[in-house]
């Protein structure tokens, strides 16, 4: 490993614990020898273990801490210290407690404790006691007492490694109240890795002054022109950040657009509550098919009746009822205006072909359309079902179409949508025939999954709407079978589940037209 | 649509040839049914409503033999007079005014076969039938029949005889109200103060259509040879389709078929009648809407691959197809014989100009807005419920309602987008913050004006959620906005359930009120769980593009479903453009 360009990249932070690294060896300690806040250290100890120059592990560990008196005994001095600079000459228990403001526990600690080490002489004088200095205590007043080094040391302490001394004084010290105490803890302990203790062989470029961030500042005083930069990990990971979308189905929607104003269809739109009139009468489907029913399409209860125009009902009723002019035989059974007026909420966008051919005039065709609309099918939702979903509608009213450009349409749609395989087949709808089902085959799936349906408009749907026979080719296709294999989704519900996570990590709509 | 299980076996020995089940599966697709599966030993069918004469075995077998070239063309059936005679008296007109009979003779039954035969009989009530409503389907045997046959209504307690598979003499109201398929079936006779029968020259009643036959006289068993079938309704046409769905199956399956004289108060028929239907059909027609060069050879082939003639540019129709009204169906046959699998696919090669909804774009161009100032778009249901839409929201507002959901959750259409990102943003408390998210779609609102009686709109509505979000955080993005389409609004203070009062107001545009802007209320919040600020802003996206005066379009949504503009409507269209308003006079209006 090239020594040299570690160093490039070491932060200031790191810069600045790595050579503390040789004396100490836990947090707490760093933290006090480095005057940087317990963060940073953390956050060099960090990057410093990502770069393999050190080690830390965790043990539990028995640690010496300092406890309340012993705190306040490292501002104050020691009780006997206190003492001892109080004793100015021969005086009395009470004479001490009063100059030394020392409590009456703590002088008589400190009168075993001083005895013990030679420090004072005790006599009595009828009912007094007397204290005084000896010169072992006279000498003890000019020097430091190991207990008071030991204080001084930076805590928690690992007892282990004390020296003779050291022991004494923790052993002294930790017979009185409060002074010291020792709990067991988990410590990290960092230790420098060979290369770490290579890379500090470096000394002098480790704490050469290198420009960190670039700032304002750095620019404008030109401290650039004779420092280096450090050089950054520039593998290593950085945090998420969230941005600004579009949601992932109107990318997938977007995208079909583009498709079908590429091929030169203008877009419709229109009313998502229908009368059933536009939705179903128009195109022909009887009064009594089984898709009119309460279970499979929703009905308004408010408003509950809407409006027919009054010259297209004329049409409608007499192409139901006999075929009208349109020289087909009619359903043969009469037809209820009242059941057109019903409001419902559209069950598929094919009532927006309705609404658009019946404005249209003979001499504009050709023309084609389509539009990305949702409907609506009266069920209870689940992984797999939806109650709202959108359908791709088009239509192609020319008076020289056929079933083979119908053909033509789809497969070039769906080679767009990166189906390279398309068929369709014989199907069934009311308002279509030839009518067809389109097939497709999933390369994930390894199947032929359905993916909508299409037809020419029957002629008792165009005489009536246009007013004259002309082929209308038309389809009408699931959005969802398309956009669910692409964005991988195995529940429908996400469609509108609005999670943002999986929103803001939902990939972006990447298919280019073939 | 009905799904069929098919024997294998017998469906082989009616196409008289073995098949691999690979080709069965395929020719049944082509032929325009859809087979779901075929095992060891059966094959299974959706079959679509137009074609119910696919329903039974002897139907399909009878389809796929020429459409698989076996035995091609138009197929005759014999059918000999009875001499029996059904009279249908005038009571019934009404209540269940029509029938076609049939009698098919010679039937070697077997319980396979008469399974076989309640089979078909069931499929054609539920789909043909529409749950027998439109067509009830009754098969009796003839030896215990007393000809003729009476037609008639009664009172439901003059009515009294033995109804299948109960040993006990009921009167109709009594049927209607114990027997299981009386339960089921009895609103088909709701309100009639007559019911329906068929009744023998002896009186015994054979049937009360179209709820059950009577034990006596209307039980098929093995032994019957001879059957007696009727179907009744309400279009004598449909009746006799129906009837002769029954009856050619009845023939394939080895039956004689035997006439009927029908006699009506003021007309007869003569059921069933098989020798087919005259359809006219051009060449030039079929190869004009399918874009095949065919000659009229080609087209005989192919009508002959769907069992029918054609001679002197008429087809001749077999009387059991219910799907043939137009010659365009005889198109769609002679488009399956030829298979839609070879069909090329060629784009028409005339040109046209594509358009985009202009409001399209301006959704576009919005949402490019708000996602460049870091919002994420959500997208929730149109439907919605009144608790969440009002109560929550402290606010009252009129709702479209609807008629019949299935789910209690989902019981009204959304007047306003506001409410749908609270839901958003309580589905998403446990993610970090700030959320600020934004909905464009349609709300809907109760308007006498429109042909539905509901007008709908495009809104826009934006939510920021955190620790920060407050009035001036989304009055910035109003600015935004505004900027951005070059718009000079005003704002009016305005009071609203859902906000704090003092901190919500109206955007006004040229004088038309097109927002709300706010911070919700603690209240409000705390209705949805949410304990963080959240402002809102919810725009009406189609008035704005109104009052933007694009060249193009104007009204696109309500193009077609307006009864009428109004005056004082269409005055309020005034361009709003800043740079538009350099006319001094203009701005001195301002």
């Amino acid at each position: 490993m090239d020594i040299q360009k570690i160093i490039d990249g070491l932060h200031p932070l790191e810069r600045k614990i790595l050579p503390l690294l040789t004396k100490y060896s836990s947090i707490p300690n760093l933290v006090d020898n480095s005057s940087l806040k317990e963060i940073e250290v953390i956050r060099a100890i960090q990057w410093l273990r990502n770069k393999n120059l050190i080690d830390s592990k965790e043990d539990s560990k028995q640690l010496v801490f300092l406890d309340k008196n012993g705190k306040i005994y490292l501002k104050s001095g020691l009780p006997e210290r206190v003492f001892l600079n109080s004793l100015n000459r021969e005086m009395s228990i009470k004479e001490i407690e009063k100059t030394s403001k020392l409590s009456k526990e703590e002088v008589s600690v400190c009168l075993g404790l001083l005895k013990r080490k030679n420090a004072i002489n005790i006599g009595k004088k009828g009912n007094d006691v007397l204290v005084s200095l000896t010169d072992v205590g006279r000498n003890i007043l000019k020097k430091e007492m190991i207990e008071e080094t030991f204080l001084k040391k930076s805590f928690p302490l690992d007892p282990k490694i004390l020296s003779s001394e050291e022991i004494y004084a923790f052993n002294e010290l930790n017979k009185r109240k409060n002074i010291l105490k020792v709990e067991v803890q988990k410590v990290k302990t960092i230790t420098l890795t060979p290369v770490g203790i290579s890379l500090l062989q470096n000394v002098d470029t480790l704490t050469k002054d290198v420009i960190d961030g670039l700032t304002q500042d750095v620019i404008r005083n030109k401290s650039w022109n004779n420092k280096e930069f450090r050089s950054y990990d520039v593998k290593f990971p950085v945090p998420r950040i969230n941005y600004g979308k579009k949601h992932f189905e109107n990318e997938a929607i977007d995208y079909i657009k583009s498709i079908w104003l590429n091929l030169g269809f203008k877009e419709m739109s229109g009313q998502m509550v229908q009368t059933a009139f536009w939705d179903l009468d128009s195109l022909f489907v009887p009064q009594d098919h089984p898709a009119r029913e309460m279970q499979d399409t929703f009905y308004i209860k408010k408003p509950s009746k809407g409006t027919i125009p009054e010259d297209l009902k004329k049409k409608v009723k007499a192409v139901h009822e006999n075929g009208g002019d349109t020289g087909s035989t009619g359903w043969k059974s009469a037809w209820n205006e009242d059941k057109a007026r019903e409001l419902l909420l559209r069950t598929h966008t094919t009532v927006l072909s309705a609404h658009t051919l019946s404005k249209l005039k003979k001499e504009d065709l050709p023309l084609k359309f389509f539009s990305v609309g949702k409907c609506f099918r009266n069920e209870a939702v689940d992984w797999n079902h939806l109650f709202e979903f959108y359908q791709v509608e088009g239509i192609v009213v020319d008076p020289n179409a056929n079933f083979d450009n119908l053909k033509g349409y789809l497969n070039e749609f769906f080679k767009k949508m990166g189906y390279t395989k398309v068929m369709i087949r014989p199907s069934h709808f009311p308002y279509t025939e030839p009518s067809a089902e389109i097939m497709a085959y999933s390369p994930e799936k390894q199947q032929w999954i359905e993916l909508g349906g299409a037809g020419i408009f029957r002629p008792e749907v165009t005489k009536t709407l246009l007013g004259f026979e002309c082929p209308v080719l038309a389809w009408g296709l699931g959005l969802g079978r398309v956009a669910v294999p692409y964005y991988k989704i195995q529940d429908l519900r996400d469609f509108n589940r609005n999670d943002l996570k999986q929103l803001r990590s939902m990939k972006k709509w990447l298919l280019q037209p073939q | 649509m009905p799904t069929v299980k098919y024997n294998k076996k017998s469906l082989m020995e009616l196409l008289g040839r073995k098949v691999s089940d690979e080709v069965l599966s395929n020719r049944i697709n082509y032929l325009g049914a859809n087979c779901e599966g075929v095992d060891e030993n059966e094959v299974t069918v959706e079959v679509f409503p137009n074609r119910p004469d696919l329903l039974s075995e002897q139907g399909l077998a009878r389809a796929l033999s020429s459409f698989m070239d076996i035995k091609l063309g138009f197929k005759k059936y014999d059918v000999k007079k009875s001499g029996v005679k059904v009279v249908v008296d005038k009571s019934v007109k009404g209540i269940r005014p029509f029938t076609a009979c049939a009698i098919v003779k010679g039937l070697k039954l077997t319980d396979e076969k008469i399974k076989e035969l309640i089979q078909i009989q069931e499929k054609l009530h539920i789909t043909y039938g529409r749950n027998r409503k439109k067509a009830a389907i009754g098969i009796y045997p003839l030896e215990h029949i007393k000809t003729p046959i009476y037609y008639k209504a009664l009172h439901p307690e003059e009515i009294k005889f033995k109804p299948l598979d109960l040993n006990k003499d009921l009167t109709g109201s009594q049927i209607l109200a114990i027997h299981p398929t009386g339960r089921e079936y009895g609103y088909l006779l709701d309100g009639k103060e007559k019911y329906p029968v068929f009744i023998d020259a002896k009186q015994s009643i054979m049937s009360m259509p179209p709820i059950i036959n009577s034990n006596n006289v209307g039980k098929i068993a093995v032994t019957t040879k001879d059957v007696f079938i009727e179907c009744s309704g309400f279009e004598f046409d449909y009746l006799h389709t129906c009837l002769n769905i029954i009856v050619t199956a009845l023939a394939d399956m080895g039956g004689h078929i035997y006439s009927v004289d029908l006699s009506y108060p003021d007309k007869k028929h003569v059921t069933p009648e098989l020798s087919g239907r005259e359809l006219k059909l051009d060449v030039e027609y079929v190869n004009k809407i399918l874009g095949l060069e065919l000659k009229e050879s080609d087209v005989k082939k192919y009508l002959g691959r769907m069992g029918h003639d054609y001679k002197n540019k008429k087809a001749l129709v077999p009387n059991y197809r219910a799907d043939i009204l137009h010659p365009i169906d005889l198109v769609e046959d002679i488009a399956i014989a030829h298979g839609y699998e070879n069909f090329k696919g060629t784009l028409s090669e005339f040109s046209t100009v594509a358009q985009e909804k202009p409001i399209s774009i301006f959704k576009n161009q919005l949402r490019s807005i708000l996602i460049g100032l870091g919002l994420i778009e959500v997208k929730n249901y149109h439907l919605t419920n009144k608790d969440n839409q009002s109560k929550l929201m402290n606010y009252n507002i009129d709702l479209v309602e609807l008629e019949n959901s299935v789910t209690q959750e989902y019981t009204v259409l959304r007047a306003w987008v506001t409410p749908n990102l609270m839901e958003t943003l309580r589905y998403n408390k446990h993610y970090e913050y700030p959320q600020n998210i934004f909905e464009i779609g349609t709300v809907f609102k109760l308007d006498d004006s429109y042909d539905t009686g509901v007008k709908e709109t495009d809104r826009l509505a934006i939510g920021l959620c955190g620790s920060d979000a407050n009035f001036t955080k989304i009055k910035q993005i109003l600015d935004v906005i505004a900027e951005a389409l070059e718009l000079k609004y005003d704002l009016t203070e305005t009071e609203h359930g859902s906000f704090i009062k003092g901190r919500v107001a109206r955007v006004l545009l040229s004088n038309s009120k097109i927002a709300y802007v706010g911070e919700l209320h603690p209240q409000v919040l705390m209705n949805w769980g949410i304990e963080m600020p959240v402002a809102v802003l919810e725009l009406n996206v189609t008035e704005l593009f109104n009052l933007m005066n694009f060249p193009n379009d104007k009204v696109e949504v309500t193009e077609h479903s307006k009864k009428t503009v109004s005056k004082k409507e269409s005055k309020k269209q005034k361009p709003v453009h800043k740079k538009v308003h350099s006319k001094p006079k203009k701005k001195s209006k301002r």
